[in-house]
């Protein structure tokens, strides 16, 4: 066991891990963060994206202890159920959700992109979002809620 | 296909982690545990290995904490890249865009800006993998590979790095701490192609080029080729068909049938057969020299 220390969603925690731990599992499993999901374990389906000191990576490849006295935001840190985030509003009102498995995943790094970019044009939003599957609303309405979340930002 | 054979949901072995905050501490770890310990940069190919059992290391060594290893400096004969950087990084700073557009180029053809969030470039390198997409790059580039180890820093071009087989030159206690990348030649035109199964997959062919034109001939040529050899090659027969002559569609057709002689593809790669490799090397050749030329071609 190793004792490490995250910030996770604005809150300093400690936690007693084993090293083959995986970040996914510790916010799933130990925070009962259920929003975060596992979807393929190999890094190509996006659906356990959370932000690792800002930035948009896979939880399902880096070991808890690695995010030792780091900063770890999931999908719950965006709103709570009354106020909700522009990316997530506009996420419901293009369509962009069916079954949703996907939807935490794509709010996460939509919100990436966003930060960086806050005025993506259709090609950098595909390019931006490619490491996110989505096996029911083939993308268009995903595209056009990613516009739509960043017009709202933007105004 | 064999994805999710194995429980990808969690790494089923047992290791004991170490972050040294220097580099002889790493070395020291590095010495002690030998075989027996694996570096941890990124993870992006360390974890799935661990998950599916490919890679069993009794202790991980996170080089993650040792400071100052994701540089990314100009210096005035080129750039110094830490091991660490990320690919993200290289990817987006805007000297290495300015300067050496290839390399931005390559790591942008990198999985997704999550993997590169995570990857390193020298993770990229040390992987050992023949389609590692940076590797191309650094060897058209004749970049040089700085090793630490017991006896302190030596450094390595990145020619002699690759050994082939998954093999790297790294002894004992040895781990890579950067690079060190020249500016291609002044006027030079760069360009790098690849095929996967699909735009965030691992290459099943790369090719990097490098060319100056110079009286209308090509004055310096340089094309590396992934995926096709044990390790990544240069293709060192078309480079001498092309220098000295025009760039010609005859001259580049001569030079691209140098290509298959450059490359050994293996039978049992996953992902294409030989033929496929032989012949999308070749395709990529051309595509690559023509676009790097097309670009040599607006230097004034
Ligand atoms: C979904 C997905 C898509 C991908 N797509 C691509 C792609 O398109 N192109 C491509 O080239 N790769 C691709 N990869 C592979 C991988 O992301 C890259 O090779 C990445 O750069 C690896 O870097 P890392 O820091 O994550 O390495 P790690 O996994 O941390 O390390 C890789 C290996 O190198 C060793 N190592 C790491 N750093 C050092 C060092 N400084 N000195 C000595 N040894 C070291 C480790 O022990 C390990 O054996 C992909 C991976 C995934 C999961
Ligand atoms: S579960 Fe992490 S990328 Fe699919
Ligand atoms: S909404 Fe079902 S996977 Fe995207």
């Amino acid at each position: 066991m190793m004792e490490i220390e995250i910030t996770i969603n604005g809150r300093k925690r400690r936690f007693d891990v084993e090293p083959n731990k995986l970040l996914l599992n510790l916010v799933r499993d130990d925070l009962h963060l259920t929003g975060t999901k596992y979807g393929c374990g190999i890094g190509e389906c996006g659906a356990c994206t959370v932000h690792l000191d800002g930035e948009a990576v896979l939880s399902c490849m880096v070991l808890a202890v690695d995010a030792d006295g780091r900063t770890v935001d999931t999908i719950e840190g965006v709103a709570d159920v009354n106020n909700l985030d522009p990316v997530q509003e506009a996420y419901i009102e293009e369509g962009a959700i069916q079954c949703g498995f996907c939807t935490p995943g794509f709010v996460m790094t939509t919100k990436a992109l966003l930060a960086e970019n806050p005025d993506p044009s259709e090609a950098e939003i595909r390019e931006y979002l490619k490491g996110n599957y989505c096996r029911c609303t083939g993308y268009v309405n995903i595209v056009r809620a990613v516009q739509s979340a960043a017009r709202k930002l933007g105004s | 296909m064999t994805i999710n054979k194995v429980n990808t949901h969690i790494v089923p072995i047992e290791f004991e982690y170490h972050a040294p905050g220097s580099l002889d501490e790493a070395v020291g770890l590095l010495e002690r545990y030998g075989e027996e310990a694996q570096i941890l940069a990124g993870g992006t190919d360390l974890i799935p290995q661990m998950k599916q059992r490919k890679a069993e290391p009794k202790h991980v060594v996170n080089i993650k904490r040792i400071p100052g290893l994701a540089c990314i400096e100009e210096t005035p004969d080129g750039f110094r890249i830490g091991a660490l950087a990320k690919l993200r990084a290289v990817e987006l700073s805007p000297q290495i865009k300015e300067k050496i557009p290839l390399l931005s180029e390559a790591a942008q053809s990198i999985g997704s800006v999550q993997i590169r969030n995570l990857g390193t470039i020298g993770g990229n390198i040390c992987n050992a993998s023949p389609s590692a997409d940076m590797a191309t790059p650094l060897l058209v580039l004749d970049a040089t590979v700085h090793i630490y180890g017991r006896d302190g820093a030596k450094t390595c071009s990145i020619a002699e790095f690759f050994q082939g087989g998954g093999d790297i030159n790294l002894g004992r206690g040895e781990f890579v701490t950067g690079f060190t990348v020249p500016f291609p030649p002044v006027g030079a035109g760069s360009a790098f192609e690849k095929v996967g199964w699909t735009t965030f997959d691992i290459a099943t062919v790369n090719v990097a080029a490098v060319v100056t034109l110079k009286g209308g001939k090509i004055d310096h040529c340089s094309i590396a080729l992934g995926a096709c050899s044990p390790a990544p090659v240069r293709g060192v027969l078309a480079e001498a068909a092309l220098i000295g002559k025009e760039p010609s569609a005859e001259a580049l057709e001569e030079a691209v049938e140098f290509i298959a002689a450059c490359v050994e593809p293996r039978e049992r790669w996953r992902r294409a057969p030989p033929e496929y490799r032989r012949r999308s090397s070749k395709a990529l050749a051309m595509d690559a020299l023509s676009r790097a030329i097309e670009r040599a071609r607006r230097f004034p």
